[in-house]
């Protein structure tokens, strides 16, 4: 489809890099405003990984804006997938698992697609994926694994592979092109106005993601101060020059979790798998309408998601911290 | 204390319990959440207090607390009282750099090589069925020796499998080896009927002992494929009031183990 090499060539990753403001500079923008930022048919990186961390709101705010033919990267994808595929933002998935998650079953809206070729979900190991984001943060072509070798995996993707003796040992390994993606999202507890961000708890692969990218929208539980973060600078994970734009989003991983902050809303879950257990297109269909287009604002569809939800998710994410 | 057998379990609780006891103290287990997780758990709990879990979420030495099950690797449950967190890439880094001694996960469809599909049902190109990938799998699967705890079923236990999500010996004797995974490789496949391994040189699955009640008819009936059962093979003891206890107290919602 796309005629685009595979791993963008070196001098060009260090052009786009360049011609970045790299001052330290106020970033903080709406939803709405940060969507904006991200062009109809680009690579998205989504950070997190399965329910948790998923920058659901900055996701919200895409599929409200209409963003279309997205190629789309994750470690491991759950429901934000599916609302991906319904909406059309994305019919091109790159990732390691893609179900809701094991308690639910294979994601029906995730089969539907798939299985009538209406949208694609290439598969790699969970490390490969990590190993092609960490190549993109080194400045790397590739990296080199010994894993994947000789599977069904691997064969699928002989395109984008390849296997070499190495030049040292004589041994086989496999060589995974990097992965630059042009937008990556990340969603984290603190922020400071410039970029500068802490992450508690599971880091994913969202630090290798941040420096592979060439623009990088952070949504944040909270925006604190730059001397908040001066205080802790051994607890900020992605600097502030690799960042463009910090959106305060409250929640902003509902319904998936956000450590010590709040658990995965499960009852909510519940009732997303059961509207599309039945009718995988029409279930989404209908989420999309009455939760995603149906609500004015973020708050908004944390409200719809009620008030009881979130106190429950809240205190089952705050226990994290009791002893 | 006595250890009392009991015959009231369900097929999934005995599958945690037989799990458990293939573990050994001391080990660095990549576990998988379901009754991997369970079955670790319940092993540092009865006889291997320092054996240590990872998940690839990027845990390394969690406890888990009873009733709060996570419900995948990447969730905040899956951190309580941890030793470290690392990021996703690195935990499955110590599997190739050889830290881990034991990958142990569920499957939906093996073979009698132990290669695993958790892809695709029918042809990958045009599938019946499209399952969710691998996950870590494939990467744990050629980069450590593996337990599969999984349903003796035989739509799961079938000639060749579909699509080689994850694999084992691949084509048997040293296929694996020659297609470029020298390490690791199946080890022991624990179901509700019996604990498998694989023959030395052909590789390929055979019957080690079966649980109790189990005939050998029973495993061939929900075998897909010609599996050696020895006339001497071995029986399992049955599982331990306290073994189940702690299973029943991990998951009182019945989770991963109705």
């Amino acid at each position: 489809m796309s005629t685009e090499p595979l791993v963008k060539p070196y001098l060009e990753l260090r052009r786009e890099t360049a011609a970045r403001d790299h001052g330290l500079r106020e970033k903080v923008m709406s939803l709405d405003e940060a969507a904006a930022l991200v062009k109809d048919g680009e690579h998205v990186g989504i950070g997190g990984c399965t329910m948790s961390r998923t920058p659901m709101a900055m996701l919200w705010a895409l599929i409200r804006a209409g963003r279309k033919d997205l190629t789309v990267s994750r470690s491991i994808t759950s429901t934000e997938g599916d609302l991906l595929y319904a909406s059309g933002v994305s019919r091109h998935i790159i990732t390691s698992w893609f179900s809701q998650g094991i308690v639910w079953g294979v994601s029906k809206v995730m089969r539907h697609y798939t299985e009538r070729k209406l949208a694609r979900f290439d598969e790699w190991s969970h490390m490969s994926i990590g190993l092609r984001y960490r190549a993109g943060a080194m400045g790397v072509p590739f990296m080199a694994t010994r894993s994947m070798l000789g599977s069904d995996v691997a064969r699928r993707r002989e395109d984008e592979v390849k296997t070499i003796t190495c030049p040292f040992t004589g041994e086989e390994v496999m060589l995974l092109p990097a992965l630059n993606p042009d937008t990556v999202l990340i969603h984290v507890q603190r922020a400071d106005a410039y970029g500068n961000a802490q992450l508690d708890g599971l880091q994913f692969m969202d630090i290798d993601m941040a420096m592979a990218a060439k623009r990088v929208i952070l949504t944040t539980e909270r925006i604190v101060s730059n001397d908040q973060i001066r205080r802790t600078p051994d607890h900020t994970r992605i600097p502030f020059f690799t960042v463009d734009a910090v959106v305060e989003a409250p929640f902003g991983a509902a319904p998936h979790e956000c450590y010590g902050v709040y658990e995965p809303f499960f009852s909510h879950l519940d009732l997303y798998a059961e509207m599309t257990a039945k009718d995988a297109e029409g279930g989404a269909r209908r989420y999309l309408d009455e939760y995603i287009h149906g609500s004015k604002s973020w708050p908004d569809y944390l409200a719809k998601l009620g008030m009881e939800a979130v106190l429950d998710a809240s205190r089952r994410g705050r226990s994290i911290h009791n002893d | 204390m006595t250890e009392q057998p009991t015959s009231t379990y369900t097929a999934s609780e005995l599958l945690a319990v037989m799990a458990a006891r293939l573990l050994e103290d001391g080990q660095i287990v990549f576990a998988g959440v379901g009754i991997p997780l369970l079955a670790a758990t319940l092993a540092q709990r009865a006889h291997a207090p320092r054996l240590t879990i990872l998940f690839e979420g990027g845990v390394v030495g969690p406890f888990i607390v009873p009733g709060e099950l996570p419900p995948s690797t990447n969730e905040q449950r899956c951190t309580r009282r941890a030793n470290m967190v690392l990021p996703i890439t690195d935990v499955l880094l110590l599997l190739q750099r050889g830290y881990v001694d034991v990958g142990f996960m569920g499957g939906a469809q093996i073979d009698r090589y132990g290669n695993l599909n958790s892809s695709f049902i029918g042809d990958a190109d045009d599938p019946k069925i499209r399952l969710p990938g691998t996950g870590g799998g494939n990467d744990i699967s050629s980069l450590t020796q593996m337990i599969v705890a999984m349903k003796h079923e035989k739509r799961r236990f079938v000639s060749k499998v579909d699509f080689i999500t994850s694999p084992g010996f691949i084509e048997g004797g040293s296929s694996r080896a020659d297609r470029g995974l020298p390490a690791g490789g199946m080890w022991r496949v624990v179901t509700d009927l019996a604990v498998m391994g694989f023959d030395e040189r052909s590789h390929e699955m055979k019957v080690l002992a079966l649980h109790p009640g189990v005939t050998a008819e029973q495993v061939r009936d929900n075998t897909g494929f010609d599996i050696a059962i020895p006339d001497d093979v071995g029986r399992t003891e049955p599982p331990r009031r306290q073994e189940l206890d702690v299973v029943r107290n991990l998951d009182p919602d019945r989770l991963y183990t109705a």
